[in-house]
């Protein structure tokens, strides 16, 4: 009975924290405590409508192959047949990969919303604040539910707008500022792409409904040509890069660390950077059918992996690194659905969801007990005073790191199989020494912050119950959220899939290669930079390898040769066409003006004021007019003249 | 015997036409402008009763309109003078030439 | 005979500039108020004419004909269809919210808002008038009370506004020359084929659209100038941001509102309506035109620092879609186009409210002056945000759909040029964001602490334009239904003539 209500009304879930939004922002603003009930009780409850929703769709298995649909007309323009014409429809969609994301975001965001409470205590914004986490729950989840591909890319840029916000939240900050501004105009260079490539889908096939897509694409011969369709398929791509910070659009996504650390964990880690790899696993009946679009997205995801973990190597801020790390499991995500395993992609979106949204919260609270001190390199220490902190971060860091039984392993796991069944064996490697690299700088951040001597000029505490809490709930998920799939009873896959479920022979190899892999990197973190207390070794290293550290430590000069690109070139270029604005078009403009007043000046000589100079032309015009009448005839005069019939 | 034809009182006009015309074009006094202008309108009285008497001697339309012209010279030259007399009691004199606060 | 709703939405403002003519000129707020009431009046009918339409009927209601001057088939012909509606709705919100935008007027209110009502009936007159007579007529009163305004309470920066005000007033006369041009000869035609003279729409359309492809050529090139001059095509748009930024605020809101869309509005119900064969003929320039303007005005903005000068070169940059949507010379094009008319008007209206809010307050619109205002004025920041963001074509706010629209019509035609228009988008998302964040954002400075947000009258605007802006956003069917209603109908009708294209 709940459960049919909760499938059958799913669209209340991104209603609810709209309304909280609304209510928020217009009648509870001055009241602080009654904003975050609402907008936690809200989301709580969508949470809830989520869980029966996801409940009914996993426990009915028709639903895989035929998802339950419902919508809307929300636009419809001409009249079809008659003339060219566009129905947009709105609606819900829902089978188990909505399902499992709906409730991913729903339960995620309610224990940040809950964190948030105590982490924005004092905040002159804070109703503000939860406004704006409303609005964005709203918009993911409508995203997320979205039966359409108009409806969820309003949603997207609706989540766009949201983490502008959300980033930019400390208004006062001009580095807040900057980061909000890049972190939207480089999705905006993405959406640009995802646009072309709806449009060029709705010209060849009419729709943009998700089911009716599917179906038309697989026989697209009938529309369109593989090559148009390849093209709409590196489009529609192209927005996926943007919004899931893949190479070459990763840049916003470190920059966007100056929002709150909630922010940071519930957008940039979470949820709204895995609407990319959500929006790929949407479409991946049209990536499916054009081998090079899916190549394009295994070889991004690969890349973007290993290239951010070289990054995240270096850096010294707490949420750079953890950024950088988001980057690069979202090339891991990236990979999967590259190599065309639905499964692997959002099973690893599914327990990356829970590990890094811990470990954001975990660094806020480190942040919040170290008054917004940033570098690594000034903790140490800090497990003793704040316990509950530091072991939940273990957790995750050793759910990122890939160890058996954690959570990651299991995805983590399943992508290198993935790729590995399908022969990438490129791609496998980059992939296997992303793990090793992953486990290197997460556990030398884990080192450097929770473990060694402290510092005698910090003083933590552990943080209130509302930031500890979600800690907890968090790090119980980061351990347990990838038992569903492990090989031996894979639950998940025989739920989410494209195509035909796959049951591939247990890979021991490819298990034990990911821990060795894992082990080492903490092992040589562990060596590195806990047991050697001066460090010795890693500045050695450092200075050894000066050059490519310095290049690592700047990011490979990417924001540099962006922002040359943007004032040298952007700007160049617009100001070359304001001047031609300024001096030929408006020069031209201002030419007829000035030809027309040096005219006037011209003729005036002939007004010379005089009557009888006047009379005197006067009398010789009609002495003029008399002669040609006179010896023309009058029809040659009208002709002159004019006005005679 | 010379009998007076049409030819001559339209030689005559002409003249009288001519000379109003050159005092017009010619004369700084304004007072003398006017004059000339009646030469030129009594020109074309004669004109206009000449014609009536020779082509249409049945109708009086010449003679009519020449009556018409007198009273118009007659009120245009009250107004003329007006306007004139206006002017010399602004300016103390009344040559045409410092007339042109009409130009641009 | 019905209660002739049209009429009275059009003469509401008039009597109310009469009532101010009475009005003592110290009473500053019995003019403010009494200008309100008039302005409110025709807002109220023109929602209820709205709502009351009957788009299943379709065609031209609430009709009202006065026989005028016969031998030239001129006729007080007032009508409303799905595509006058919209603009009608449009002049009359923003004409309210251009009310309460210059509450502050102290230097002659009493003048000014004689004027600023006589500028909204001649708007609203050129979009219900349904004779071409008429429409001319109007459109000529327009022009006079703006330059008026513009030299009496503008304001002069990069431009005087005396400049400002004669290239705004002579661009458009020379602009409407041209079109009068056409449409004498258009007139001189059509009544020579019929034997019957008639100006109205209609009338005129159908024996119009039997022209021979050469006059149909000819004569809409001449409506393209002046039309393409109004709607500040590329390249005859250089008036626009430095008209804009020399007038007052009510002014650059009716100007860039609604004003501008008369170009647009006569191109879609004039020159294609009864020049399809013509139409044809120029659509493809008038496409190169379109995106030459869309891309070029957009780059032109990102070089601004002058808030005015930026929302200007925006608008020409906007306008380029409207073009581009009007060539395409499809439904969904003439949908989109109209519909982003709609759509531009309320942000732009929007935009420039509280950029005058923001000059009146802080005396600059220099964007290097400012910044931090996010703290100081929050409610001007939730506005000019807004704005921003529907320019940027934000879905959820009214000017997605119509690009959306525009975009798959344009794309269906013109491929690749499209491609170029639609790129507009993140050159649009760069300045507008660049404005935005370097007047709000950042740190607040000191010499704005003492600024008073917007409050009371003040925040009309805000809460007219913005609450049209999110409803238009996510209802767009209230807008499109309505457009769609008027589109339909008029594309049948040159549909046949399209087909067979316009050759020289």
């Amino acid at each position: 009975m709940l459960v049919e209500f909760a499938m059958m009304h799913a669209w209340l879930v991104p209603l609810l924290p709209a309304l909280a939004f609304l209510v928020i922002v217009f009648l509870t603003r001055p009241f602080e405590k009654l904003s975050a009930i609402i907008a936690v009780g809200s989301m709580a409850l969508a949470c809830v409508i989520a869980s029966f929703a996801a409940y009914g769709i996993f426990t009915n298995h028709e639903f895989t192959e035929k998802p339950l649909v419902y919508a809307a007309n929300w636009l419809s323009l001409g009249i079809p047949g008659v003339t060219d014409s566009l129905l947009v429809q709105v609606g819900v969609q829902l089978d188990p990969v909505s399902a499992m994301m709906m409730f991913m975001v729903s339960f995620i965001s309610t224990f940040i919303f809950l964190y948030s409470v105590g982490y924005m205590k004092g905040d002159p914004g804070f109703s503000v604040f939860f406004s704006y986490l409303s609005l964005f729950g709203a918009s993911m989840l409508l995203l997320v539910i979205s039966s359409n591909l108009l409806q969820m890319f309003i949603a997207w840029e609706l989540v766009g707008l949201c983490s502008y916000l959300l980033i930019g939240f400390y208004t006062h900050k001009i580095s807040a500022r900057e980061a909000a501004k890049k972190a939207f105009v480089t999705c905006r260079v993405a959406d640009f792409g995802l646009l072309l490539g709806l449009l060029a889908l709705q010209i060849t096939f009419g729709t943009l409904n998700l089911v009716e897509l599917g179906e038309k694409i697989h026989n697209f011969q009938e529309y369109t040509t593989i090559g148009m369709l390849t093209l709409i398929a590196v489009l529609v791509f192209i927005g996926p890069i943007g919004k899931s910070g893949q190479f070459p659009l990763h840049v916003w996504l470190p920059d966007a660390m100056e929002g709150p650390t909630p922010v940071s964990a519930l957008i940039h880690a979470a949820t709204m950077v895995v609407a990319g790899v959500y929006l790929v696993g949407r479409t991946m009946f049209l990536f499916h059918e054009v081998e090079s679009a899916m190549q394009l997205v295994a070889v991004t995801g690969a890349f973007t992996a290993l290239f951010a973990a070289t990054i995240a190597l270096t850096q010294r801020e707490i949420k750079r690194i953890l950024a950088y790390s988001t980057v690069s499991q979202l090339g891991y995500m990236m990979l999967a659905l590259g190599v065309g395993s639905l499964t692997a992609g959002m099973f690893h979106m599914w327990t990356h969801a829970f590990f890094k949204a811990l470990m954001f919260l975990a660094a806020g609270s480190v942040l919040y007990a170290l008054h917004h001190k940033a570098d690594v390199w000034e903790m140490g220490g800090l497990i003793k005073k704040m316990p509950i902190t530091g072991w939940t971060f273990v957790i995750g860091g050793l759910a990122i790191a890939g160890i058996p039984p954690f959570a990651g392993f299991w995805s983590k796991d399943e992508i290198l199989v993935a790729t590995l069944a399908e022969g990438h064996y490129v791609l496998f490697a980059m992939a296997a020494f992303t793990a090793f690299l992953t486990a290197f700088y997460m556990w030398r951040m884990i080192f450097l912050v929770f473990f060694g001597d402290e510092k005698p000029e910090n003083h933590p505490q552990e943080s209130p119950w509302t930031m500890t809490v979600p800690l907890i709930v968090l790090a119980v998920g980061a351990i347990g959220a990838g038992w569903m799939g492990t090989p031996w009873n894979n639950v998940w896959a025989e739920w989410i899939y494209f195509g035909e479920p796959h049951h591939g022979p247990i890979n021991y190899g490819a298990m034990l290669l990911s821990i060795v892999l894992a082990g080492s990197g903490i092992y040589l973190a562990y060596t590195m930079y806990l047991k050697d207390t001066k460090k010795k070794r890693a500045r050695k290293l450092a200075e050894w390898f000066g050059p490519v550290h310095r290049m690592l430590y700047n990011k490979y000069y990417i924001d540099e040769l962006y922002l040359w690109f943007n004032h040298a070139l952007v700007d160049g270029t617009a100001r070359l066409f304001y001047l031609f604005d300024l001096y030929v078009v408006d020069g031209f403009v201002n030419g007829i003006g000035t030809f027309t007043k040096s005219s006037g000046d011209g003729l005036r000589v002939f007004q010379t004021g005089r009557l009888q100079n006047y009379a005197l032309i006067f009398f010789l015009g009609v002495l003029a007019v008399a002669v040609l009448v006179t010896f023309t005839g009058p029809s040659a005069a009208s002709l002159v003249l004019g006005g005679v019939k | 015997m010379l009998t007076i034809s049409l030819t001559h009182y339209v030689v005559l006009s002409a003249l009288l036409f001519s000379i109003g015309l050159f005092g017009v074009l010619t004369k700084r006094n304004a007072v003398a402008v006017l004059i000339c202008i009646e030469l030129m309108l009594n020109a074309v009285n004669i004109n206009l009763v000449a014609f009536s008497k020779y082509i249409t001697p049945l109708d009086f339309t010449g003679q009519i309109f020449s009556i018409f012209v007198i009273t118009v010279a007659a009120a245009e030259v009250g107004v003329g003078l007006a306007i004139i007399i206006a002017i010399y009691r602004n300016r103390l004199n009344v040559d045409l030439d410092n007339f042109n606060w009409l130009k641009w | 005979m019905d209660f002739p709703i049209l009429l009275t939405i059009l003469l509401a403002p008039i009597v109310a500039a009469l009532v101010l003519v009475f009005v003592p000129k110290e009473e500053s707020l019995t003019i403010k108020s009494v200008a309100a009431v008039g302005t409110f009046v025709s807002l109220a009918l023109s929602l209820y004419a709205y709502f009351t339409y009957d788009q299943s009927l379709g065609g031209l209601q609430f009709a009202m004909q006065i026989p005028w001057i016969q031998d030239l088939g001129v006729t007080f012909f007032l009508a409303a269809d799905g595509i006058s509606l919209p603009m009608l709705l449009l002049t009359n919100l923003i004409g309210f919210s251009a009310i309460f935008a210059s509450w502050n007027i102290n230097n002659r209110p009493r003048e000014f808002f004689i004027l600023l009502l006589l500028l909204i009936a001649g708007v609203m007159g050129t979009f219900i008038a349904h004779d071409l007579f008429i429409f001319l007529l109007f459109y000529e009163v327009v022009v006079i009370p703006i330059y008026i305004m513009v030299v009496i309470w503008g304001s002069s920066k990069r431009v005087t506004k005396e400049y400002a005000a004669m290239k705004l007033t002579i661009y458009l006369l020379i602009g409407s020359a041209f079109l009068l041009v056409g449409v004498i000869a258009l007139f001189v035609k059509t009544s020579a084929m019929s034997g019957v003279p008639d100006m109205s729409f209609t009338g005129m359309a159908v024996v119009a659209q039997q022209l021979s492809g050469f006059d149909q050529i000819w004569l809409f090139g001449l409506m393209l100038l002046g039309f393409g001059s109004l709607i500040s095509m590329w390249p005859f748009h250089s008036w626009s941001p430095d008209g804009y930024a020399g007038a007052p605020t009510a002014v650059s809101m009716i100007h860039a509102g609604v004003l501008k869309k008369i170009g647009g509005y006569g191109l879609v119900k004039i020159a294609v309506f009864m020049l399809p064969a013509g139409a044809s003929f120029w659509a493809p320039y008038m496409a190169v035109l379109g995106v030459a303007g869309v891309a070029y005005a957009a780059m032109g903005a990102l070089a601004q620092k002058d808030l005015k000068y930026v929302v200007g070169y925006s608008s020409v940059s906007h306008m380029g879609y409207v073009i581009l949507a009007v060539a395409c010379l499809n439904v969904i094009g003439l949908n989109g186009a109209v519909a982003n008319m709609f759509a531009h008007g309320v942000m732009a209206a929007l935009f420039f409210s509280m950029i005058g809010f923001i000059y009146e307050k802080t005396h600059t619109r220099w964007i290097p002056d400012m910044g931090g205002l996010a703290r100081q004025t929050p409610r001007l920041a939730v506005g000019f945000m807004m704005a921003a963001m529907a320019s940027l074509g934000l879905p959820g706010l009214i000017s997605f759909v119509p690009e959306f629209t525009i975009f798959i019509g344009a794309f269906d035609v013109y491929g690749g040029l499209a491609v170029v228009g639609i790129a507009g988008i993140i050159i649009t998302a760069l300045y507008v964001l660049r404005a935005g964040a370097n007047t709000l954002f950042g740190p607040p400075r000191p010499e704005y602490d003492h600024l008073k947000d917007i409050r009371g009258p003040e925040m009309v605007p805000l809460i007219v334009l913005g609450t049209v802006l999110v409803v238009g956003g996510f209802l767009p069917s209230l807008l499109f239904d309505m457009i769609n209603s008027g589109v339909v109908p008029l594309h049948a009708a040159i549909s046949d003539v399209l087909q067979l294209g316009g050759k020289l």
